[in-house]
């Protein structure tokens, strides 16, 4: 076992949870899982929510989150066994031989202190480099990273710079001390997708200049395609799958495993614009109050009956904020919103019943979207009753009807949202806008929150049932895999403007804008040397101009 | 102008806003309120001369809003009018016993601030075993107990039974600072015991959420000892809640003061206020009423402003 | 079968007592509150269980009727302070705007000057009878349940749920009873609890300070103060009072603790 950098046998990690008011018990999380991982290799770690991976990954370091404890197997690192050790060997083997990038750089960063001096602080208390060499190595490793500035950027705060320098700043924290290891924990994932994949470039680049061994944690197997040489499918504590990028990526054996990588391949035929749009945003210019500048300026669109409008963009590209002018929440300064024929009144107390029937919205966060007192039939029930004045029988029989239209049960009418999953609890939010019988839908964000597979799912109930209710979508969303999968026209959003509009067909066609073609050039590929071949034609592009 | 002083500024501006308000509130709840000072002073047997007399020598022949006004600069010129009950002017009777309220709530906090901080600390270190169990039952059991029972079951344990301090603590000018400490001892400790509790609880959860940052989690990582973990990246960033949590605490206190001063017939300003709210005797309490006001607001506004000189945000603008 | 933790056993069990001997004094009490029955300071006896007070009534009676007066004033002070505290707190909450700029502004004056300091300012000049008693203290009392029902409703108005039933074009009566209430309703009842221990700690000590229930009358807080005097004669009188005050504020946080912890264990989760 010479050249094994880590290897883990039979792993297994238990937490103890404290449901409020009842007795706390024990879990199984991991459920032996066994691999090694040579010096200088990258491990990618997929799979869902719950898999286990994070847990995984900083297991790795003998380290346990909250009330996570290893429970079973073995840990080698170096050919030592960690799990037996102790706290005072852990301490050199944490910070030294292992390190460990976190999801949000901007929580693992104490923010009292300057940059430089929580990136050398590991190599200072392990004795592994004086002060001005940690320094010297620090401001390479910024460099290197494509930080602005590498010589001064230590002298700031964390809070000084953006996240995506941060989490570059992060990288380097772990790379300084110059270890054998590096556990990379979704180290992209709170990052736009035009940040994400200079992230992406860095890190990869860092981990190969280095010549350190990784583990890289992810949800995205697009993203984890790009930076491993093998990768392991986990799915609720145990092992699915294990193999080299390739194979995976283009043999994969396992259901799950092909089900994870076709799933951004839905496709959907763009039917072409109508003469009478149903909904159109009329050149709105929009600030929210207290404040003095526009977050929209001038937005026109149109959406179809029974069509998509995908609207994307990034965070901050007001493609929420154009949902709240069209229900009403937030009057625009100036521009219109026409509604089937009719103008509807800018803000929410001038509208009829009917416009708010019409026009429906499901959110993002499932959870906090419906009232956790209520029970499922209650909720889906009320604007039947609110809007039709359904009462007993008649309500119960459209309930279930609606229940059966998103796939669930009868049973679940009595249920609160607490015990339902993720994915049904979005189903519900479906229902409950369906139920009013609308014309319009504002998805926004709906499958972000979810995962891959629960949101593909989400996706083709919304396509179904766009056929048989003959509803429009207003899909708000970040994710363009998902506007190829479900759109018919394309809105990009970008700094409060629409900056290119049309026919799916065409926005996705070249010529592109600048912004476009970044964005859409940006989405991580399911293939191998996808990341290379981006960066390469960006530099070709730029050394060109 | 540097953020960091504009917010400073703006607290003290601030303050001094919410004091004057306070004295509008203070002088109002005695003046516009039914209740007649004059007959409540002479009592229902006076006679219509006598009270219109009483009443021109009060100067209540005068609108309210030019008492209200005449009150504020004599007050702000350090002059807060004379007692009706006595004839003594004000100021000369308060400045002692404030003083000794003063130095009563000094030792309090002496004592209980530190032993609060450590306690706090203990039950972090040891979240959910028994000594952080205990620390959250006395909690409990201390803010259901009012300050007089602590005050008395003491006296009656310690004082007459065991004899260890004084049961009543006189103090003079012409004692020693060790016969001082020895009269106050019973009232510190119950000072103590009544806003211990309270700040220890606080502390823990100030330091508890500092210690479930992400930022904690990546120095353990990094291999650093408990002891740095704590002092290089705990400390800094606990510092301005534990302090936030120290001022509102003595707020309290000065509030304590009052009850514990009767308990223990101490001659303070608390003492000082309840009898003469009993004697009717409106411009004490008036006084008195002001005086804790901008004893309270003050204590507050540093703990606010200790708040935003530990940002580090705020210290280091973009 | 609703199981009881023991803590809660017992909070309900003097909370239950108390409240049984605040009703029913007349009934139970051995002597009239007020008639002279004995020597000053008589030790426990069969007649006379807890001895008597400083002018020779039977303690235990004055207890009794004590008890009832301090639970009476409370309990009202807390009706008081909580319906119109989460009332206005759930206004402000939802109007919003300049309604609850007002409206908070004037609780933070309100709050900056001491609670038990702002109450002895207006005692002074005001009669004290039970009725000013009750209002002086549910009035004061109710900021801090303004300040707490509308941080609480201000968390829950912007759910997307309580947004979902706006864009619905639910009336503001559904959006406060329907959506809001129901998920406001544990910290507020915990509160509740808190409220009432304030409120007899409060009338205890104004009591004990002379500013509160008057003589002959007396509450728990009125009879420590007039046997106080007999401490320093080591004559524990004084204590029973005080002792009766904290295992009554004691039981009902226990009672309040439960109450909080069964509630965000239902259905429904996160309280």
């Amino acid at each position: 076992m010479s050249d094994k950098l880590l290897k883990v046998e039979n792993l297994k990690i238990g937490a103890r949870i404290y449901p409020p008011g009842e007795k706390p018990r024990d879990i199984d999380i991991v459920h032996g899982v066994s691999f090694e991982l040579e010096k200088g290799k990258v491990l990618g770690l997929i799979g869902e929510s719950g898999a286990g991976k994070s847990t995984i990954g900083l297991a790795s370091m003998a380290y346990g989150r909250g009330g996570v404890e290893i429970t079973g197997g073995k840990v080698w690192v170096n050919g030592r066994e960690i799990l037996g050790t102790s706290l005072r060997d852990l301490r050199k083997l944490r910070g030294t031989e292992v390190t460990y990038v976190s999801q949000s750089a901007a929580a693992s960063f104490n923010p009292a202190k300057k940059i430089m001096e929580q990136v050398i602080e590991a190599s200072l208390h392990q004795g592994k480099f004086s002060k001005k060499e940690a320094e010297a190595r620090a401001v390479e490793l910024f460099a290197k990273l494509g930080l602005p500035d590498p010589e001064k950027i230590g002298d700031r705060y964390p809070h000084q710079v953006s996240g995506g320098q941060l989490q570059r700043c992060m990288t380097a924290l772990a790379l300084c001390p110059e270890p054998d290891l590096v556990v990379f924990d979704e180290p992209t994932t709170a990052l736009d997708v035009t940040t994400q994949i200079d992230v992406l470039m860095a890190i990869k680049e860092a981990i190969r200049d280095t010549g350190v061994a990784a583990l890289y944690i992810t949800h995205d197997l697009a993203v984890v395609a790009q930076v491993s040489d093998e990768i392991m499918v986990l799915r609720m504590g145990d092992m699915v799958e294990h193999g080299t990028t390739d194979q995976i990526i283009n043999n994969p054996v396992e259901e799950y495993t092909r089900d994870l990588v076709s799933v951004r391949s839905t496709q959907h035929d763009g039917k072409p614009p109508t003469d009478n749009p149903i909904l159109t945003v009329e050149n709105v210019t929009a600030r929210y109050k207290g404040t003095n500048f526009d977050v929209l300026h001038n937005v026109t669109m149109e959406l179809h009956p029974g069509q998509t409008l995908a609207v994307v963009g990034e965070s901050g590209s007001g493609k929420s904020t154009t949902a709240r002018v069209i229900t009403g929440l937030l009057p625009p300064r100036e521009g219109k919103i026409h509604f089937d024929g009719r103008d509807l009144s800018s803000d929410l107390e001038g509208r009829t019943r009917d416009d708010l029937r019409e026009l429906q919205m499901i959110y993002q966060m499932a959870d906090v979207a419906m009232n956790p007192r209520q029970t499922v039939g209650t909720i889906i029930g009320r604007p039947l009753e609110f809007y039709f004045g359904m009462r007993g029988a008649e309500k119960k029989k459209r309930i279930l009807e609606l229940l059966e239209e998103i796939e669930m049960g009868p049973e679940f009418m009595d249920r609160y949202p607490a015990e339902l999953s993720g994915g049904q609890k979005q189903r519900v939010c479906i229902a409950r806008a369906l139920a009013a019988k609308p014309k319009v839908i504002i998805c926004d964000e709906v499958t972000s929150a979810l995962d891959p597979l629960v949101a593909d799912g989400i996706l083709k109930l919304l396509e179904n049932l766009q056929k048989i209710e003959n509803v429009a979508y207003l899909f708000i969303t970040h994710d363009l895999a998902t506007v190829r999968a479900i759109a018919d026209s394309i809105a990009v959003m970008y700094q409060g403007r629409v900056v290119r509009y049309g026919p799916k067909a065409e926005v996705l066609e070249p010529p592109f804008d600048d912004y476009t073609d970044l964005l859409l050039s940006s989405v991580p590929e399911m293939r191998l040397g996808w990341l290379e071949e981006v960066v390469g034609n960006r530099k070709m592009a730029s050394a060109g101009n | 102008m540097h953020p960091v002083l504009k917010l400073v500024a703006q607290r003290l501006a601030l303050s001094t806003l919410l004091l004057l308000a306070a004295s509008v509130l203070i002088f109002a709840g005695t003046t516009i309120l039914p209740g007649d000072v004059a007959q409540n002073i002479l009592g229902q047997s006076a006679t219509p001369e006598s009270l219109a007399n009483l009443r021109k020598e009060l100067g209540m022949d005068q609108p309210a809003t030019t008492r209200y006004f005449n009150w504020l600069f004599g007050a702000l010129q350090g002059d807060l009018g004379t007692a009706l009950t006595n004839g003594r002017d004000i100021v000369e009777s308060l400045s002692g016993r404030l003083k000794n309220t003063l130095f009563l709530a000094f030792w309090a906090a002496v004592v209980a601030v530190p032993l609060a901080i450590f306690l706090g600390l203990l039950a972090v270190r040891y979240r959910e075993r028994w000594p952080d169990k205990l620390i959250s039952a006395v909690t409990l059991a201390s803010i259901s107990v009012p300050e007089f029972l602590i005050g008395y079951v003491l006296m009656y344990y310690v004082g007459v039974k065991l004899g260890w301090a004084p049961t009543v603590s006189t103090i003079y000018d012409s004692m020693s600072l060790g016969e001082k400490l020895n009269a106050i001892a019973l009232p510190v400790t119950v000072l103590t015991m009544v806003v211990l509790a309270h700040m220890m609880r606080m502390t823990r959860a100030a330091i508890l959420n500092v210690m479930q940052s992400a930022y904690i989690e990546t120095a353990e990582l990094k291999g650093l000892t408990s002891f740095q973990v704590i002092a290089r990246h705990a400390f800094p960033n606990a510092i301005a809640p534990v302090v936030n949590v120290v001022m509102l605490n003595l707020a309290y206190l000065v509030v304590g003061v009052v009850v514990v001063e009767v308990v223990f017939v101490y001659p303070g300003m608390g003492q000082y206020l309840v009898d003469h709210v009993a004697k009717r005797d409106v411009p004490v309490v008036q006084a008195c009423g002001l005086i804790f006001a901008a004893v309270y607001i003050g204590l507050n506004m540093v703990a606010d402003i200790v708040s935003i000189l530990a940002n580090p945000r705020l210290r280091h603008p973009k | 079968m609703m199981r009881i933790p023991p803590a809660a056993m017992i909070g309900l069990f003097f909370t239950g007592l108390y409240f049984f001997m605040a009703i029913f004094a007349p009934l139970i009490s051995p002597y009239p509150m007020t008639e002279i029955v004995g020597d000053v300071w008589e030790p426990a006896s069969s007649e006379h269980w807890l001895g008597t007070d400083n002018i020779g009534r039977d303690l235990l009676s004055r207890m009794i009727y004590g008890g009832r007066t301090t639970i009476f004033i409370a309990t009202a002070a807390t009706i008081l302070s909580f319906s119109l505290g989460s009332i206005l707190g759930f206004t402000a909450a939802v109007v919003g705007g300049w309604v609850d700029q007002a409206m908070s502004r004037f609780v933070d004056l309100i709050m900056s000057i001491p609670t038990l300091i702002f109450a002895l300012v207006v005692l002074s000049v005001m009669p004290v009878t039970l009725l000013i008693l009750i209002l002086v203290m549910g009035l004061l009392d109710s900021t801090r349940v303004y300040r707490l029902a509308r941080a609480v409703a201000v968390d829950i108005n912007v759910m997307d749920f309580v947004e979902a039933a706006k864009l619905r074009g639910e009336g503001r009566r559904w959006i406060i009873f329907r959506e809001i209430l129901p998920n406001a309703l544990s910290p507020l009842v915990a509160e509740m609890g808190l409220r009432f221990i304030f409120a007899v700690l409060f009338v205890s000590t104004l009591s004990f300070l002379g500013l509160g229930v008057q003589p002959p009358n007396a509450d728990w807080g009125g009879i420590v103060k007039e046997n106080k005097d007999g401490i320093v004669y080591g004559i524990p009188a004084a204590l029973v009072p005080a002792v009766a005050i904290a295992t009554l504020a004691i039981s009902v946080n226990l009672v309040a603790d439960w109450v909080l912890n069964r509630t965000t264990s239902l259905k429904g989760g996160r309280g």
